[in-house]
């Protein structure tokens, strides 16, 4: 098949960046949507131009760093993949595709479709830990957790972390992966300890790095590969408002 | 109260106090609407509701003076309302200052999109109600304690009602993303019962909107007269 794409192209995180588009003749149906990436940046270092600049690592949808909107959907047309895990058969031949890279005060473009995530990093460090040794992985079964909560938190920690939900919001919202994160933890023996000052550090962090407010559209939701559901957006804020006032433990 | 300042700094607080005086105003605005279905039970019936709120409170309050707290506590709640909607919003602006080329085309709901135009219409509608039925500098023929004559005279324009309606519309609209959007904020929620808040926030925007239009078009159509 035959696609054009309009790539966003822009040397440095300083630098003016603007749309460049490219004919791509070639393409298999079977190829990954990063595998025609590849090649197409295959030929422009035989053309002697910079290629591409994207970012990826294990293209199997587990290391979230594959993230690229894709004609105005993050991670493209398909819903729970990833960039990595889209194939060209989800395009037809002769389709323009436009790849533009996340937009959000708090990931700032670094070159082309690669942006810095790191605010993402720093609310981790804010919060989304536990302070005291936990062991190796525990035996099965060592430590009784009802069904109900195992299943929650593990939903919760399916987040690969990649931002697309704040690429997708129109506030530029942290709040899918934050919340993921606080209801993970929350929900598990080991977590719950520090629940009411992790809620509160990580939302301090959250509004530190530029992040905006959700107002509960729920498109985060929809572009989340993952399927991290905004129920548990719903925990953070009960959460918060226990650590606000002082209803949970101290903060 | 400390605490609640502190709550006020972050994001989340914010938006919780903008939950919280949106459930007082909901609370009102329900009140008010059947409050007003008595316009269908005649003259007297409704001059006599209107006196009855100023007389509310005897003999602890005099005269108008419980109502009077009642409106600056409805006063000060939409004002928190809207500067906390004000920095939340700015604050969202500032974090997306590039737009995408492609508009995402993700499902965001009318009703969710328009929460804060949506809004400004809304308190524009609110000053123009009170300079018509309570203050009635707006009104061709206001009669103060009037309440029938007040609105009989004020719908017979249909410009006039259809103002109400398209306002009434827009706070149906309002509510229905904001009542399940409350639900959100407060973190009330249960995997058993999240299913009912749609249906709940629906249900409630639309008996406000039917409440509150059935006494424009009541005396377009001469059911009040
Ligand atoms: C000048 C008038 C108003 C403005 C500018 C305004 C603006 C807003 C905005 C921007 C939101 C947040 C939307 C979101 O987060 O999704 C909101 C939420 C809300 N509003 Fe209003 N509003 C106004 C009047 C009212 C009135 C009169 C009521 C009640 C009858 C009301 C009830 C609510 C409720 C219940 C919420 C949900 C709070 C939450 O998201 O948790 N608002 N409003
Ligand atoms: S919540 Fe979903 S979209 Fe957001 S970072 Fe985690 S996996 Fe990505
Ligand atoms: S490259 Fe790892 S999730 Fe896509």
């Amino acid at each position: 098949m035959r696609i054009a794409l309009h790539v966003w192209r822009q040397v440095n995180a300083g630098a003016r960046g603007g749309f460049e588009r490219y004919d791509v003749p070639g393409i298999t149906e079977h190829m990954s949507f990063l595998e025609m990436l590849d090649v197409v940046n295959e030929r422009l270092v035989e053309q002697g131009k910079e290629p591409i600049a994207f970012e990826h690592d294990c293209r199997e949808g587990i290391c979230g760093s594959c993230g690229m909107v894709i004609n105005g959907e993050p991670h493209g047309p398909v819903r729970r993949v990833t960039a990595c895990q889209l194939h060209m058969r989800s395009f037809a031949d002769g389709d323009e595709i436009w790849l533009e890279p996340w937009r959000a005060r708090a990931f700032p473009v670094l070159k082309d479709l690669v942006v810095d995530r790191s605010a993402l990093d720093r609310i981790i460090q804010a919060g989304g830990y536990i302070s005291v040794r936990a062991g190796s992985a525990p035996d099965a079964n060592a430590i009784l957790i009802p069904k109900r909560n195992a299943d929650m938190a593990f939903d919760a920690a399916t987040c690969i972390g990649c931002g697309a939900c704040v690429a997708a919001c129109p506030n530029g919202s942290a709040m899918l992966f934050s919340a993921a994160k606080i209801a993970h933890l929350a929900a598990i023996p080991q977590g719950e300890p520090e629940r009411f000052r992790r809620a509160y550090q990580m939302v301090a962090q959250m509004d530190a790095e530029g992040f905006g407010s959700c107002t509960n559209h729920g498109a985060c939701e929809v572009a989340c590969p993952k399927e991290i559901s905004i129920d548990f957006i719903a925990t953070l804020n009960r959460d918060l408002v226990r650590a606000e006032l002082g209803w949970g433990a101290e903060r | 109260m400390r605490r609640v300042v502190t709550l006020y700094r972050s994001s989340v607080g914010k938006k919780v106090i903008m939950a919280v005086t949106g459930v007082v105003w909901v609370g009102f605005v329900v009140a008010h609407m059947v409050g007003n279905l008595k316009a269908f039970q005649g003259a007297e019936k409704i001059d006599h509701y209107g006196e009855f709120l100023r007389e509310m409170g005897a003999p602890v309050f005099g005269h108008g003076q419980l109502l009077w707290v009642l409106r600056i506590g409805l006063l000060v709640t939409i004002v928190v309302h809207v500067l906390a909607a004000t920095q939340l919003t700015l604050m969202s602006w500032r974090a997306r200052p590039v737009s995408y080329k492609v508009a995402p085309h993700m499902e965001l709901s009318y009703a969710s999109r328009t929460m804060r135009w949506g809004g400004v219409i809304i308190g524009l509608f609110v000053i123009y109600h009170l300079m018509h039925f309570t203050v009635g500098n707006v009104h061709p023929d206001f009669e103060p304690g009037g309440v029938h004559h007040n609105l009989v005279v004020g719908f017979r324009s249909w410009p006039v009602a259809l103002v109400y309606i398209v306002a009434m519309g827009a706070l149906a609209v309002h509510l229905y993303h904001g009542v399940w959007s409350m639900f959100q904020t407060l973190g009330i929620n249960h995997p058993k019962y999240n299913r009912y808040r749609r249906p709940l926030a629906a249900v409630l925007a639309a008996a406000v909107f039917v409440g509150f239009v059935s006494v424009p078009i009541g005396v377009l159509a001469g059911a009040i007269q």
